[in-house]
């Protein structure tokens, strides 16, 4: 990890200011700062700095602590020994069950007399969830340990409840605050009840010898000023800051939070957590301060209609980033001019989609599809059996129903509006859109099927646009051409541009025996070689063409041939 | 004998309506139940009655039982009464007795026996019906073995009336039950003739008769007046029903030619009230005659198919163009009269049968409409592209990829490095369009097998992403050239095999070429230098400079590159350039121009001053004055956005015919219009064109004016008129004047989706918006939510669709299903076979 940082900080050439700690960041009111102020900080040499931008990526790095009686037993995760060794035979209680408590666990499994974990709310399985932030799999061997053989534990309880006793030996005893409360105090430590004392298989009689504190991290508010109003998240998004989907703070102007410290966003949705996710979110941003400051729009490419299909196809096999924060960034396609062009930006956060033309500098005037990576609806969460027959869409035509991680491409006539995204349905992470399309989930994750995958897109893509996006072989467009007024879009970007595609004499007879492409050539060869009677009969009548020309009014004569 | 006829067959729509209407009356009471004594006392004369006698119903004949009360109804339309006769058990009469005769049943006509029918024949309504019919129209149906017995029933009807004559492949099938029923209507008007002899058909004039389904043929005899002479025969060309004999006959009763004195949209003919179009031959006085002969003609042609009528313009005031000959009139209502000027009555004949064929094809899918509803899911998934169709029925076969370098990431910018001159398919191995190039890309391979300095390779973007975003490919198939130590060029010309080589030949020489001498020039002129080119045809240009156009040359230069691959350039401006210049009768600037059609060189002064300019002035000038139009130069000339005249021809054309045509383009005109010419033998899909232009395709050579850009009307040079500069030009002058109508004018239609997509934004509101599979636990949950929601009507609703999800859950929860997820579409695959036959 190490090592990435700093290949990437001399990749880049990042200036890095090591062994600076910013202690305080404070507001100062100036008309030619960008945002209207300077942020000044602080360091602990009271050295202090001026911006007009501030990016935080200070990630959440104060660990939770519980308070509780006897709670200064307990050590914590960010300083415990690592060293399997040093907890050989011993008994241990891990507060906590997160992965950071089960990772803890796995590594003293093998040495230690047991473990035991408590924690709040029940263990939540990141294969169930979807959501990396759950028990990953690679930790969870102590699930096995206490669902096999019965030595390690899990338990649920309130922290706050709890409490923990010292006796003469070192052990720790778990005992109720309740207890605790009502104990009393010249007795000493035996004047304490513990549980076993009134219900002699209670759970966590046995003693332990060590208590470990896993119960995560919180962001540090405390270097802030009050006037950045820099406010923890409601509910469970509490240890991070608040922040818009732009990943701008909501007191302040101007201040970014970037990395872990912006997972409220997508806190328990997406990947916005994680560093394989969160690198695409601070490029994210990156691309929404060059346009704000810079006046350097966000890159995009713009193609002809035509290659609309492919360039979705294109993008859903290989953007990492549309599949890492999945309903989080999102690919825009901006149609242009009559929708014969359009043009395709990459991992817009989604959750900005109505402010799209201010903070991109592009134009969304004609329409616009937003493609997305989306789980099933209820399908992942937490307790819910993932692994249930026919989770799996198979037929293109139910790809609604898809489960796993799938492309989902919504349009729109018109950008959303704000007030819309607000009112969005609860389980969507866009507004009612005026079409939408699935890709059916592939078990390879290979959305290049020509018919499964590619064609319902097209016809999706075809009936928003209201054109014909099929490809044609040269000769058809010649015929076209010659025989109509207008052209397709695939005749009318490439072979009237000279650049038709004429096709092996192999394929062509291949479209011939589909019945996409008829043969004229046939025509040219006498009745006999055709099987098929009637088509000879109509071969005869074009040589009768050739060779006799019979005008109708001389045709009289002809009443005594027949 | 027609009021005869009338009454017939207004019983005959009595029956047609009984037919239609009794399976819903239901008239199970008609079967009568008597005693053997009731019966044979109450038979009376001329009644025919279907009897069959039984004491207890024996279990062997239950099914025939069964058929026999379900053809009651259909007999008694034909006044045919079915009667059960019950044994007494002590009865050993004739019919009673015999334990064999109560396998039977026995027509009467009156106390007569007719016929006695063992159970085995009549095995279900149709040959009830068919057998008992048969039996009592013995004389109106005569059945025959021989062709001499079918020859001598003929001879004897000739001059006196028609015949009937139908092939059934077995008797009592429901071919030969309406066979019998059309007979019972008009067994007095015309003889019938039924054989199941598949010989006699084979002399009936059909070729190749298909012996495995009946027919029928109406024998005009009633108007052969020569015994020597065979009467005509009009088949039924649809299948025997009832409905459609019936409807034959009427047609053939029908008067041949109809005279008409009125206005045609007020005329009704039978064939009209049949839902047949009617033609209409414009006459006049002077050739009524012939005319009439024509219309005959045409009449037996189309005997079954349409009705003809001859108008005489003189009796009618009508405002129909004088040059018009042929009127349609379709039996579809609002539809106006078509007026078309044909020349030949085949043309009549195929603009009917084309368009009874697009009606019977409409028709169908009318009835299949019914049960589209599943139907039109099935069509949305199939393949409507004509590029991806054919590249997945072709994915089996393996390239012959053996001459093209396949390159990864890795091997790429090495590979740059080996040869002088590389060529690059980017492509993408799941993209139709890359994969139809990547076929045309191995014949160039092949064509340029062993050609020094040129390396062909390729790179799947689809396995080396990175590689294709580094050379800034952004869309499929991308062919790009690199030359050592030069920009690569990108392709951008026909993704075809014969202009991709050419390009990459002509891409080998940097253009503009700077030629040092006089000789050298020369040389360059005649395609000898550069010399890796001297066996290829192609274009060049010349641009002849004295050394003060110094800023033209620059242009010129920038031209040179920008046409390269396309067009070879060359330059020079030496000291002599003068004489260069004198020789081709052009001050400098100029080009000289040798086009890869002909030897002559042009000179063109040059007074463009921009690269563009130039390259515009290049392309405009190499283009041909008549040139043949294929599928690979139309783009060029549609470009002009002109009006096209194009000579259609089966082969080259006559050289009196491209004399005056070139004549044509060199006049002053060839500003406002592209002449050309069409060999339909080179470009086949010509006749797609013509086809599209007037239905059929006119006699060849045939002269076109397509206003292309223009409103897209097509107009025929007329065919009578040779083909010369002066009839053109005057006919052209007619059409500006709008003095001519257009034989059709194409399309506008915008191109609109083929297909509708699924529409998953409906299926996904319908099924509520928290909506899915696995929704069968949440069901409390949801409850609950809906209580406090307070709406009812949702929650009924939602109560309804939860215990679907329940009922769907538990199935999916059956063993055996499960491959289902990871081997999606498998059991789909058959509907592949069915495609769409038009795009």
């Amino acid at each position: 990890m190490v090592r990435y940082l700093e290949d990437f900080a001399a990749i880049l050439g990042l200036r890095v200011r090591y062994d600076t700690a910013v202690v305080h960041v404070t507001l100062e009111k100036d008309p030619r700062a960008w945002n209207g102020h300077y942020f000044v900080l602080s360091d602990q040499n009271r050295q202090s700095y001026k911006c007009s931008c501030l990016l935080v990526a200070t990630g959440t790095w104060v660990p939770n602590v519980v308070n509780f009686p006897g709670s200064e037993y307990v050590e914590g995760y960010e300083t415990v020994s690592t060293n399997p060794e040093d907890f050989a035979g011993q008994t241990v209680l891990i507060l906590g069950r997160g992965n950071s408590a089960f990772e803890t666990a796995e590594n003293i499994l093998g040495v230690t007399n047991f473990i035991h974990m408590v924690s709040r709310s029940r263990v939540r399985l990141s294969w169930a969830t979807h959501y990396v932030g759950d028990l990953r799999a690679i930790n969870n061997g102590l699930l096995d340990t206490y669902q096999l053989k019965s030595l390690d534990g899990l338990l649920e309880g309130d922290l706050e409840d709890l409490a923990i006793v010292k006796d003469k030996k070192g052990k720790l005893h778990i005992t109720l605050r309740f207890y605790l409360e009502n104990r009393n105090t010249s007795a000493g430590i035996d004047g304490i009840t513990l549980p076993q004392d009134e219900l002699d298989n209670f759970a966590t009689r046995a003693p332990y010898d060590r208590v470990i504190r896993c119960l995560g991290w919180k962001f540090d508010f405390s270097i802030y000023n009050r006037s950045l109003r820099m406010m923890p998240g409601r509910g469970n998004k509490s240890k991070y800051p608040q922040i818009k989907p732009s990943y701008e703070s909501r007191g302040t102007r101007g201040l970014f939070v970037l990395g872990t410290a912006s997972h409220s966003v997508d806190f328990r949705k997406s990947a916005g957590g994680f560093i394989h996710g969160f690198r695409y979110t601070t490029r994210a941003v990156h691309r929404l301060l060059e346009n704000r400051h810079h006046g350097v729009p966000w890159p995009s490419t713009v193609y002809p209609i035509t290659q609309l299909t492919n360039s979705i196809i294109k993008r859903v096999n290989e953007a990492s980033g549309l599949y890492q924060m999945f309903s989080v960034l999102a690919d825009i396609i901006l149609l242009r001019e009559n929708a014969t062009v359009f043009e395709y930006l990459e991992e817009y956060p989604v959750g900005i989609l109505a402010e799209l033309e201010t903070q991109t500098g592009r134009k969304a005037s004609a329409g616009l599809f937003v493609v997305v990576m989306e789980y099933g609806r209820n399908f992942s969460g937490d307790d819910k059996d993932v692994f249930y027959y026919n989770r799996a869409v198979g037929e293109a035509q139910h790809a609604w129903q898809s489960n796993f991680l799938h492309p989902v491409i919504y349009y729109y006539k018109r950008l959303p509006t704000e007030r819309e995204m607000r009112l969005h349905p609860p389980d969507w992470p866009l507004p009612r859109p005026d079409a939408i399309h699935h890709i059916v989930e592939d078990f390879l994750t290979d959305w290049t099927a020509p018919n499964a995958h590619i064609l319902p897109l097209r016809r999706f893509l075809e009936n928003c646009l209201s054109t014909d996006l099929r490809n044609f072989f040269a000769e058809s467009c010649f015929l076209f051409a010659l025989t109509r007024q207008k052209l397709p879009p695939f005749c009318q970007q490439g072979y009237a541009r000279m650049q038709g595609l004429t096709g092996s004499e192999r394929l062509r007879r291949h479209a011939v025996e589909a019945g996409l492409l008829e043969d004229y050539a046939v025509m040219d060869f006498s009745g006999d070689k055709l099987p098929d009677s009637r088509q000879g009969s109509r071969d005869h009548l074009l040589k009768d063409h050739v060779i006799a020309l019979r005008p109708l009014h001389h045709f009289v004569n002809a009443k005594d041939e027949f | 004998m027609s009021a005869q006829e009338d009454r017939w067959v207004s019983s005959f729509s009595f029956l047609l309506f009984c037919a239609v209407s009794i399976p819903m009356l239901g008239c199970a009471s008609l079967l009568q139940e008597l005693s053997p004594h009731e019966y044979f006392s109450g038979l009376q004369a001329s009644k025919a009655s279907l009897a069959y006698f039984s004491h207890t119903v024996s279990a062997g004949a239950q099914p025939f039982l069964e058929q026999i009360e379900n053809s009651v109804e259909a007999l008694h339309d034909y006044g045919i009464s079915v009667v059960k006769v019950k044994c007494p058990k002590e009865d050993v009469s004739r019919y009673c007795g015999k334990e064999n005769a109560l396998r039977k049943a026995y027509l009467f006509r009156g106390n007569v026996l007719i016929r006695e029918f063992p159970t085995d024949a009549l095995f279900d309504v149709n040959s009830i019906v068919a057998n008992v019919l048969f039996a009592l129209l013995f004389n109106e149906v005569k059945y025959v073995e021989t062709l001499t017995d079918l020859q001598n029933i003929e001879n004897a009807l000739k001059g006196k009336s028609n015949m009937v004559f139908a092939y059934v492949p077995a008797t009592g099938t429901a071919e030969h039950r309406a066979v019998m029923e059309v007979a019972f209507v008009y067994g007095t008007v015309h003889q019938f003739v039924l054989t199941t002899e598949a010989t006699l058909l084979k002399d009936t004039g059909s070729k190749e008769p298909d012996v495995s389904s009946a027919q029928l043929l109406f024998c005009h005899c009633q108007q052969v007046t020569d015994l020597a002479q065979p009467c005509k025969r009009t088949p039924l060309e649809q299948d025997l029903t009832v409905l459609n004999i019936h409807r034959h006959l009427k047609l053939m009763g029908a008067p041949l030619v109809t005279e008409v004195a009125e206005d045609p949209e007020e005329v009704s003919t039978v064939h009209l009230q049949l839902g047949l179009p009617l033609v209409f031959i414009l006459s006049q006085k002077e050739t009524y005659e012939a005319d009439w002969r024509t219309a005959e003609f045409l009449a037996w042609k189309l005997l079954g198919k349409a009705g003809v009528a001859i108008l005489s313009r003189d009796r009618v005031n009508l405002n129909i163009l004088r040059r018009t000959n042929v009127a349609l009139k379709t039996p579809d209502e609002g539809v106006p009269i078509k007026y078309l000027l044909l020349e030949d009555t085949e043309e009549v004949i195929t603009l009917v049968e084309d368009k009874s064929k697009v009606k019977q094809i409409q028709e169908n899918e009318d009835e299949d409409e019914e049960d589209e509803d599943e139907k039109e899911n099935d069509n949305q998934d199939m393949q409507d592209d004509q590029v991806v169709e054919a590249v997945s029925r072709d994915k089996k076969r393996e390239l012959p990829l053996d001459q093209v370098l396949t390159l990864t990431e890795e091997t790429f910018h090495s590979a740059m490095l080996e040869a002088a001159q590389t060529v690059v398919l980017f492509y993408a191995s799941w993209e139709a369009v890359s994969l139809a190039v990547l076929q045309s890309y191995t014949e160039v391979a092949d064509h340029l097998k062993g050609t020094q300095g040129i390396l062909l390779s390729r790179v799947n973007c689809w396995d080396w992403p990175g590689v294709c975003t580094m050379e800034n490919v952004t869309q499929f198939p991308t062919i790009k050239i690199y030359k050592k130590g030069e920009q690569p060029i990108t392709y951008n010309g026909m993704l075809g095999t014969e202009e991709l080589t050419s390009f990459i030949v002509l891409s080998q020489v940097s253009c503009p070429l700077k030629l040092a001498t006089m000789d050298e020039a020369e040389r360059y002129l005649r395609g000898e230098l550069p010399s890796e080119l001297s066996s290829y045809h192609h274009s060049l240009v010349l641009g002849v400079f004295s050394t003060a156009t110094s800023k033209v040359r620059e242009a010129f230069t920038e031209a040179g590159s920008i046409l390269s691959g396309h067009v070879t350039t060359g330059m020079y401006f030496e000291d002599d350039v003068l004489a260069l210049s004198h020789k081709y009768a052009v001050s400098p600037p100029a080009l000289l121009l040798a086009r890869s059609s002909s030897q002559r060189v042009e000179g063109i002064a040059l007074s463009k001053e921009n690269a563009q300019d130039i390259v515009q002035m290049i392309r405009y000038e190499l283009l041909d004055l008549f040139p043949e139009i294929t599928v690979q130069n139309l783009p060029h000339y549609l470009q002009l956005r002109k009006p096209f005249l194009i000579l259609f021809s089966d082969g080259d054309i006559g050289r009196t015919e491209s004399k005056e045509m070139l004549k044509l383009a060199r006049g002053r005109s060839q500003q406002a219009f592209v002449s050309c010419w069409l060999n339909l033998k080179n470009t086949p899909v010509g006749r797609g064109v013509l086809k599209a232009y007037f239905a059929t395709i006119p006699s060849l050579p045939a002269l076109v004016w397509v206003n292309l850009h223009a409103g897209g009307q097509v107009f025929k040079f007329p065919s009578e008129q040779s083909i010369t500069e002066i009839n053109i030009l005057s006919w052209l002058e007619k059409l500006k004047a709008g003095l001519e109508i257009p034989s059709s004018t194409l399309s506008e239609e915008d191109w609109k989706p083929p297909l509708p997509a699924y529409n998953f934004l409906q299926m996904m509101e319908a099924a509520a918006p928290e909506f899915t599979l696995h929704a069968s636990s949440h069901q409390e949950d949801r409850q609950e939510r809906q209580q406090l929601e307070g709406s009812e009507e949702k929650a009924t609703v939602r109560g309804e669709l939860t215990e679907e999800v329940g009922v769907k859950a538990e199935k999916a929860q059956g063993p055996g299903r499960d491959l289902r997820g990871t081997a999606p579409r498998l059991a789909g695959r058959e509907k592949q076979a069915r495609r769409h036959s038009e795009l």
